[in-house]
């Protein structure tokens, strides 16, 4: 399979990658590590007429400690995440997720920006960030705006993104400690979740996010909302579902996805607790 | 567009569609057959190899994305005098194959698994290989091999 023909052009950094993206118009998209772009060219699913790479933009490749956050380049891959000691210290839950994206090959490839930006609800590390109440900072040709992830995502492979702006960097909080897991339910190792769940529980509160059980990544708000109240991780758990709107597919019906959510989100408090 | 990548060594200055992937342009411009497409999903690891020592999906790669960059292909791994890789050589002695279609794939992607961890345990080297399907063995004897490498 053999997309479309296109146009390619290169960008050395971000502002000449706005720059290019206006030039080219709507038709044109930025092409990070591919993983989630070329695999859709290649089904022909979408036929953009211009490429810009900007998987050369070494300056967006970094994970630093920012004080209360730590601050990731969007064109760090998944591998760089998942082994990063800064994530492994500050926020376990993120470099544990990574590591489950795809496969190494995968890893070694696509960038956090890239899925990001891509806003696919059955991604893990959408989801994940969400939970963990990230800022996604965006550049556009008027400068830079900060972006909470709970109001990023907008529908299916839909975000906040102006056409002409770029996702530059994702500030997750640091998780002082609290407790979390990363619960991924599928048939295949190297498949998407059927259904995901990224939680975090501390003195500070909790936070739970749910992958492929809508249109987006869902925040559980309810879930957080039950134990900040005092209830049980069970009676909290039995609520994981109330925000979400999963749909059915091949690989299950609303009501298994319903059920998964509730188990799976009651694992991930009950090891996040632990 | 003009690309200049080495491969197994060798500088190679093509000019490509953009459109081209990386495994096209190494099996029909450079004729290095031996990566073969599988799925053509970046699901079964048939076309990995190695750009700058790290096993990608070649069909999930554009030849222009490599431009610059230092590929090994499964071409690549044996000596010049056609000493085996002792990765092909583990292969060799633990029967790591049946039909054989997967395996150079799961030749580069557990060479760059090594690199990584280089005394993984046996659950290591499954989880190392999970974008690597094999449709013959049941993966016990790729298991065998890769785990056998790693002690030499």
């Amino acid at each position: 399979m053999i997309p479309a023909a296109f146009d390619y052009v290169r960008a050395s950094s971000a502002a000449e990658a706005i720059s290019l993206i206006g030039q080219h118009g709507s038709d044109a998209k930025f092409l990070a590590g591919g993983h989630s772009l070329l695999p859709l060219m290649k089904l022909r699913l979408v036929a953009p007429s211009v490429l810009v790479d900007v998987g050369r933009i070494t300056d967006l490749s970094y994970i630093k400690d920012a004080g209360d956050h730590i601050a990731i380049g969007a064109m760090t891959r998944h591998m760089d995440v998942e082994k990063s000691a800064v994530l492994a210290q500050h926020a376990p839950l993120l470099a544990h997720a990574a590591g489950y994206v795809g496969d190494p090959q995968v890893r070694h490839r696509g960038t956090i920006g890239g899925s990001i930006a891509h806003a696919d609800p059955a991604s893990d590390l959408p989801a994940t960030t969400l939970a963990l109440g990230a800022t996604y900072v965006v550049q556009g040709p008027n400068g830079t705006r900060e972006i909470p992830a709970s109001s990023f995502f907008h529908g299916f492979l839909q975000s906040d993104l102006a056409e002409d702006e770029m996702l530059t960097e994702i500030r997750v909080p640091k998780m002082n400690g609290a407790g979390w897991s990363f619960q991924k339910f599928n048939r295949r190792a190297q498949d998407w979740a059927i259904v995901g769940v990224a939680a975090w529980r501390g003195s500070h509160g909790s936070g739970v996010a749910l992958v492929n059980m809508g249109q987006t990544p869902i925040l559980a708000s309810a879930v957080s909302k039950a134990l900040a109240g005092g209830a049980s991780i069970a009676d909290a758990a039995a609520l994981a579902a109330d925000d979400a709107e999963p749909s059915p597919d091949n690989n299950a019906s609303v009501e298994y996805r319903t059920h998964l959510a509730k188990v799976l989100v009651r694992r991930a408090l009950e090891q996040a607790s632990a | 567009m003009q690309i200049q990548v080495t491969v197994n060594g060798r500088k190679h200055t093509s000019e490509v569609e953009p459109r081209t992937l990386l495994v096209q342009y190494v099996r029909e411009v450079l004729e290095l057959t031996g990566t073969n497409i599988g799925c053509d999903t970046s699901s079964c690891g048939a076309c990995s190899l190695h750009i700058d020592g790290e096993a990608v999906k070649s069909c999930t790669v554009l030849a222009v994305q490599a431009d610059g960059a230092n590929i090994t292909t499964i071409e690549g791994m044996a000596t010049a005098d056609g000493t085996l890789h002792p990765m092909q050589q583990a292969f060799m002695e633990n029967h790591g194959l049946q039909c054989g279609y997967c395996t150079p794939g799961m030749v580069m992607a557990a060479t760059s698994l090594l690199k990584e961890i280089p005394n993984p345990t046996e659950e290591e080297v499954r989880i190392g290989l999970e974008g690597n399907l094999c449709r013959c063995t049941g993966y016990h004897n790729i298991v065998k091999a890769v785990l056998a490498a790693a002690g030499k």
